[in-house]
């Protein structure tokens, strides 16, 4: 490490005196690791600064929680069904047969050290993960930040989605606690709907004929393996993808789709993110410290003899749950072959309700035809049938979750449990349909505002008496930077197919499908479907004519 | 038989007689009266029959008939003993303020001595379970153990895993158990209260029963630790969801909401 063989490029001062430590050891790291190259092409990236853009952040910190406070769980988890007669702190389980896995989460929650609050906040980091995916999701979705080139992040971020549903389902059922063991059974059940092969499935799954010796280690395997790896590979192409795209932003002035418009990484990204991890981590672990989460100990272990009511999966699955709860228990008898309709229609529904979120951008930009790269965000209100499908979405999740809580609506709100049911089977179908038109009408009202808005000014309150007794409000002009944000974005024009006849009067041929892309098309963009923005001519007209209003 | 007919005019015959006729009575009646001790508590009993049968013309006839008969409002008492009355008068589900899905546990509007001359009357209708005394129902020394597998295999379908209670059919539920005396959860198991079925010392013996409550006082008593920390109504995941999404998540967004307002500001120049 003398001087005297450094490369004298990165030697700073030629002084001949030795450069500070720390740079020092930089300077060995980038011989060998090329981090200098790396640093600089991204130490200043941009990130654009909004609330709505953490909201994945607090998914990714919350991920990285689980995954540590998993490592220390599993130092202390038997994966095993094995048969124990339980001797341990816990009086009420006093000589109780059990199997090994929860036996060694009682250990974990009464022996171990710290065991029971890292318990909780690993629980609670999940489900506040799968949350903060579902909005952060949300938010992508509202503000068409899926678009080009953004449609494969899309789905990577889709599937960690659905991976983490299944990795808590596979987490919360390792206990083998009576709810979760009913929640496996619930799942075996529908394993066994599906036709033909559900029974195969089930046999090879659990080894046998439920609940056998086998799915505790099974699912472990796949819990603290096989999920989380997929996942985690999926997290970095996520994160690398946000990176090569570069964040998107809101219109405003200076922003253009060419540019980004925010604060560099470092330092002020890395100390933002860095203390919001912290942040979130403290959040999780106050809450953990406050409120139990699955008090497996208050369960009991579970047997296959024994249920009880108030069974309910974690809130991500709680609209599958609400499904299968509502569905009446049709049934077809054919040759001596059941088929379980009542558990296999909800089963496809739970496919269908996760699959329309994640076509829905492929969908869009088919009816659009718009292959250009889009930056810019859009506000809500300005894609009207889009946020009405978010809505109509959200409203059907949201129903089918009431149809998964259905007992505690009726015991809470002192109504008949077979009312809630009949209210969801029909509007898991009408709710959305009411949520998208009434979405609708709100952004339309939202973009005649902002016309308005553009055009005349803000509303300042203020009533002027005009020399010959009339009442006027004045109207204050919006600045320049608020006329930009309020009409930036571009409005699309309804596909036109041209005449159905051409110049010589023959027939032309236009396929189904465009035909319906065309009407899709006119519902998104005709006109009723969306306000025409304000013009700068018309701006011009009014703002030339009389001042005040 | 000439000699006794001979004195039959005799000054002291009908003295005699008379004697005769007392010490016959007498005797008869010696044989055939109820022992003195049983001549006590019969006028007890009937007492507190008669001032029960007051209080139940009064508190209960226009539903359950004069006579306990049972109406089209209400049905019959006969044969429901008096752990029946002291369950359901002594929760204050009795007298029922309307007609509807469910009869509610509410404020108790009789004193225990008026509940038990109600339950003496309606147990003199026809035999059936007995109220229990306090030894029967003491938890203590019970098995909490065998209470909480017992509990888990006939009672958590409807009560849940900790008796929080549950939602039955058409409006109806199964009540949270906690605060429910150890009597009232007897006479429940014994009687079968409106939805619930009843679980007779044949199908479950007294030590069981006294298991069961022993649980119940342990998981869901005013004494239950929560180790981890509140127990969220102990309602299961759906109220975990709920906090998680409420107070986890939005804590969570109003902490994005700051950091995002303190922003570093590129100075204006």
């Amino acid at each position: 490490m003398s001087t005297a063989t450094k490369n004298p490029s990165a030697a700073g001062p030629a002084s001949g005196r030795k450069a500070p430590a720390g740079e020092r050891v930089a300077d060995w790291a980038d011989g060998r690791l090329g981090i200098y190259g790396l640093a600089k092409a991204n130490m200043r990236k941009i990130f654009p600064d909004h609330w709505s853009f953490m909201l994945g952040e607090v998914a990714l910190y919350s991920f990285i929680i689980i995954i540590l406070t998993g490592v220390y769980l599993t130092l202390f988890f038997q994966p095993s069904m094995g048969e124990i007669v339980y001797h341990g702190p816990y009086e009420p389980m006093q000589g109780i047969r059990m199997s090994e896995a929860y036996a060694s989460t009682l250990k974990i929650s009464f022996e171990v050290r710290g065991g029971l609050l890292v318990r909780q906040i690993h629980h609670w980091a999940a489900l506040i993960f799968l949350a903060a995916m579902f909005v952060h999701m949300m938010r992508v979705f509202f503000t068409g930040a899926f678009r080009k080139p953004r449609e494969i992040n899309w789905l990577f971020g889709f599937l960690l989605f659905v991976l983490g549903m299944f990795t808590g389902f596979t987490g919360y059922s390792l206990p083998d606690d009576l709810l979760s063991g009913t929640g496996v059974r619930f799942t075996q059940g529908a394993i066994l709907s599906v036709p033909i092969v559900g029974t195969y499935i089930s046999m090879f799954l659990f080894g046998g004929e439920f609940p056998g010796h086998d799915f505790v280690a099974r699912f472990y395997s796949i819990h603290i393996l096989l999920l989380p790896g997929i996942m985690l590979g999926l997290l970095v192409a996520h994160l690398i993808l946000v990176f090569y795209h570069k964040h998107t932003q809101f219109a405003g002035p200076g922003r253009t789709n060419k540019n980004v418009v925010g604060m560099p990484l470092l330092p002020v990204y890395m100390a933002k993110a860095g203390g919001f991890f912290f942040l979130v981590f403290g959040i999780i672990a106050a809450i953990s410290a406050i409120a139990t989460i699955n008090p497996i100990w208050a369960i009991g272990p579970y047997r296959v003899d024994q249920v009880s009511t108030g069974a309910q999966p974690d809130w991500y699955m709680g609209f599958a749950e609400g499904l299968v709860r509502v569905m009446p228990g049709w049934e077809i008898n054919l040759w001596g072959h059941t088929l379980a309709l009542g558990v296999f229609i909800p089963l496809v529904g739970f496919g269908v309700v996760l699959t329309a979120i994640a076509v829905y951008p492929f969908i869009e930009s088919w009816v659009t035809g718009d292959k250009r790269e889009h930056h810019i965000l859009d506000r809500p209100r300005n894609a009207p049938t889009r946020t009405g499908f978010g809505v109509a979405w959200i409203t059907a999740y949201f129903i089918g979750l009431v149809g998964g809580g259905n007992d505690l609506w009726a015991t809470h709100f002192h109504l008949s449990i077979n009312s809630i049911t009949w209210f969801v089977r029909i509007f898991f179908f009408v709710g959305p349909v009411i949520a998208f038109i009434v979405t609708k009408r709100i952004c339309l009202g939202l973009q005649r505002r902002d016309r308005e808005k553009v055009l005349h000014g803000r509303e300042t309150g203020i009533i002027k008496r005009l020399p010959h007794g009339e009442f006027v409000e004045i109207h204050e002009p919006l600045s320049p930077e608020q006329l930009h944000t309020l009409t930036a974005h571009e409005q699309y024009q309804p596909l036109d197919l041209g005449p159905a006849v051409d110049e010589n009067g023959v027939k032309r041929k236009i396929s189904p499908v465009q035909k319906l892309r065309a009407k899709l098309s006119k519902g998104y963009f005709a006109d009723g479907n969306q306000i025409p923005k304000a013009t700068p001519e018309e701006y011009k007209e009014i703002s030339e004519g009389h001042g005040h209003h | 038989m000439k000699k006794l007919s001979a004195r039959r005019r005799h000054p002291l015959a009908a003295v005699v007689v008379l004697l005769l006729a007392l010490a016959a009575t007498g005797g008869l009646y010696a044989a055939f009266a109820p022992a003195g001790k049983a001549q006590a508590d019969e006028t007890a009993q009937s007492l507190a029959i008669e001032e029960g049968k007051k209080l139940y013309a009064v508190g209960c006839a226009s539903c359950h008939g004069t006579g306990g008969q049972g109406t089209t409002d209400g049905p019959s008492l006969v044969g429901v003993g008096s752990a029946a009355v002291d369950f359901q008068v002594g929760t204050g589900r009795m007298p029922a303020q309307q007609p509807g899905a469910q009869v509610p546990k509410k404020k108790v509007i009789y004193s225990q001595a008026e509940i038990d001359q109600l339950a003496a009357y309606v147990a003199s209708l026809g035999a059936g379970p007995i109220t229990p005394t306090d030894k029967q129902v003491d938890p203590a020394g019970a098995d909490v153990a065998n209470g909480g597998e017992l509990f888990r295999t006939n009672c958590a379908q409807c009560h849940n895993f900790t008796g929080k209670g549950g939602a039955l059919t058409e409006g109806k539920y199964a009540p949270d158990l906690e605060g429910v005396s150890p009597k009232h959860i007897y006479e429940a198991m014994q009687t079968g209260p409106q939805s619930m079925p009843s679980f007779p010392d044949t199908t479950m013996p007294e030590q069981e029963k006294k298991d069961i409550i022993a649980y119940i006082e342990t998981v869901n008593g005013d004494e239950t630790e929560s180790p981890g920390g509140l127990a969220l109504g102990g309602l299961g995941p759906v109220s975990e969801g709920l906090f998680a999404w409420v107070f986890g998540l939005g804590a969570l967004v109003a902490v994005a909401v700051w950091v995002a307002a303190h922003t570093a500001k590129a100075k204006k120049s």
